[in-house]
């Protein structure tokens, strides 16, 4: 027997080896490296989904979520209510929602920030109960440190985790050069443009390399031109990285064009009303905008925006 | 003008400052002149530049000035450290805030004055009661900087932190102190300057050295005005070298955001 067949029989057998049993996040690095399809990622965590489990991490899944706040006065403001939403790794996928659907609840709960008072997240099959170094997290704003330059803005996640100093040293080059802010590394974000801002931002939330990057409407303080530009270059890192994207927008448009589905929440309490798919392919260039099929599905959001809101 | 020297800009920022000493002291001699004040009402400057000189040759200013700086450094340093660790406890925990705030109120609001005696009394004359009067005035406005800069810390850059999993201490280290520390330099600012009349004040409620044993010997005893000037003038001194000596601290420290 092979090393490889070795461990799948051990995987596969109801009983299973308890030292590979102990390692659940190891054994499911190994499964995908194999290519065992139909094989749980995670040995004795029951899914429902085996027979479809996709080869590249980063699933994403988030069943029967619920959050609710307090709104004061003895008074609960319930969020999220009975959510469903999968994500397939390397997958983007455009959230949109009226306001106050709950959007950025949604992206806190995945990135366990949030805890759901109903419901669970998963990442490739494990629980998701609080932060985690395989989802990273870009907020509305930059978020900076003031006080730090671009440089040791991107590296602040490395430092975190005790990278050494070459190893930040060239992730961060490696980063910065990415989303081309190599001229302004060592300069502090207060005298850098908001669009600069945001790409430090980025580069910072692909610090730790995470399997899925939540994107909480990251352009909306940019200009219509910058924000068109910006989503191009996302695109042009997905196809570098091929991480899960989950994007959280209120533009129609940049759904449409960033995604691979376009999810649509309820008004409060939000849920989820609609899952399109999007029928264009990668490389996608801004022109499809232009198409009818593009139109077509903007009016089919619109429609599910307008029913579904209040 | 302090400003300007931790800046370091040269002549062009320094000139203005001299310009006004100069002036200062013009407009000393001047009233002493038009006046027709005595020399034990006011002395004019030139008599108290003369005599601060002698004072610091023949060593009676460098011994007392020697002693009432221990006092500072000592009660400065225990009374800002103490501050900054209350004052970033009371910014993270209402618990704590309701329970010390009002007892620190209270000491803040009883004159120093009125309570050096009785500091006295408790640890006797020896410097152990001058380090605390110090410690204790100091305390106050360092406290209060430390909590509100710990509480102005943004939320947002908080969850940022958390959402990148930062354990406590980064997050003290990396976040809440560097965000909070142009404010806690406020508190140290005003504190530094604070420890000096703690010192003096100190002095007085029971010392055998030290400028404010001076002021009063010079009143006293030795019915010495010009020393007594002399001496007011290097406690003064004092004070501005020490703010100067936080702010370039400061400078350094927080640098340009």
């Amino acid at each position: 027997m092979s090393r490889d067949e070795d461990l799948m029989a051990r995987l596969l057998s109801p009983t299973g080896d308890p030292a590979t049993a102990h390692e659940p996040v190891a054994t499911g690095a190994l499964l995908r490296e194999l290519g065992v399809p139909g094989v749980p990622a995670v040995p004795g965590v029951p899914t429902d989904r085996d027979a479809s489990a996709p080869l590249q991490p980063g699933r994403l899944e988030l069943r029967g979520i619920r959050r609710s706040f307090d709104a004061g006065h003895g008074q609960r403001l319930v969020a999220l209510d009975g959510l469903d939403l999968a994500v397939d790794g390397g997958e983007i996928v455009s959230i949109i929602g009226p306001n106050g659907s709950g959007k950025s609840t949604l992206l806190r709960v995945a990135a366990g920030l949030l805890r759901p008072e109903a419901g669970e997240v998963r990442l490739d099959g494990h629980p998701v109960t609080g932060p985690e170094r395989g989802i990273g997290l870009v907020f509305q704003e930059p978020r900076l440190l003031p006080w730090r330059t671009v440089a040791d803005n991107v590296g602040y996640p490395l430092e975190l985790v005790g990278a050494s100093n070459t190893e930040r040293r060239e992730r961060v080059a490696e980063l910065v050069e990415l989303v081309g802010l190599e001229a302004a590394a060592d300069v502090v974000p207060s005298r850098l443009s908001g669009g600069m801002r945001q790409r430090a931002a980025l580069a910072r939330g692909l610090a730790l390399s995470p399997e899925v990057l939540l994107l909480d409407e990251p352009f909306s303080a940019l200009d219509a031109l910058t924000r068109e530009r910006f989503n191009a270059e996302l695109l042009r890192l997905w196809a570098r990285m091929r991480t899960t994207i989950l994007f959280v927008t209120h533009s129609i448009h940049e759904a449409i064009f960033v995604g691979d589905r376009v999810v649509v929440l309820s008004q409060r309490p939000g849920h989820v009303i609609g899952d399109l798919a999007v029928p264009f392919g990668r490389p996608r260039r801004p022109e499809v905008m232009d198409e009818p099929a593009a139109g077509a599905l903007a009016g089919r959001i619109r429609g599910l925006l307008e029913g579904g809101g209040a | 003008m302090t400003a300007a020297i931790a800046r370091g800009r040269g002549w062009g920022a320094i000139g203005p400052i001299l310009l006004a000493l100069v002036g200062f002291f013009a407009v000393w001699k001047l009233v002493v002149v038009l006046g027709g004040y005595p020399v034990f009402i006011l002395p004019p400057p030139e008599t108290v530049l003369a005599r601060f000189v002698t004072g610091w040759t023949n060593g009676i200013l460098l011994r007392h000035t020697v002693a009432t700086l221990v006092e500072i450094a000592l009660g400065f340093a225990i009374g800002a450290s103490t501050a900054i660790l209350v004052g970033y406890l009371l910014a993270r925990s209402r618990l704590a805030e309701r329970v010390l705030s009002p007892y620190i109120v209270a000491a803040q609001a009883t004159p120093i004055l009125a309570l050096a005696p009785v500091l006295v009394l408790w640890f006797g004359p020896g410097l152990g009661a001058r380090v605390v009067i110090c410690a204790l005035i100091v305390f106050f406005p360092i406290a209060v900087a430390t909590m509100v800069g710990i509480r102005a810390v943004d939320d947002r850059l908080l969850e940022l932190a958390r959402s990148l999993r930062a354990t406590r201490r980064q997050v003290l280290t990396t976040l809440e102190i560097p965000a909070a520390l142009p404010s806690i330099f406020g508190g140290l600012r005003v504190g530094v300057t604070l420890a000096v009349v703690g010192a003096i004040v100190a002095e007085w409620a029971g010392a055998d050295q030290g400028l404010g044993v001076l002021v009063n010997l010079a009143r006293g005893s030795l019915f010495d005005i010009p020393l007594l000037f002399a001496t007011l003038l290097t406690i003064a001194l004092i004070g501005v070298a020490l703010y100067v000596a936080v702010l370039l601290v400061e400078h350094r420290l927080v640098g340009i955001r």
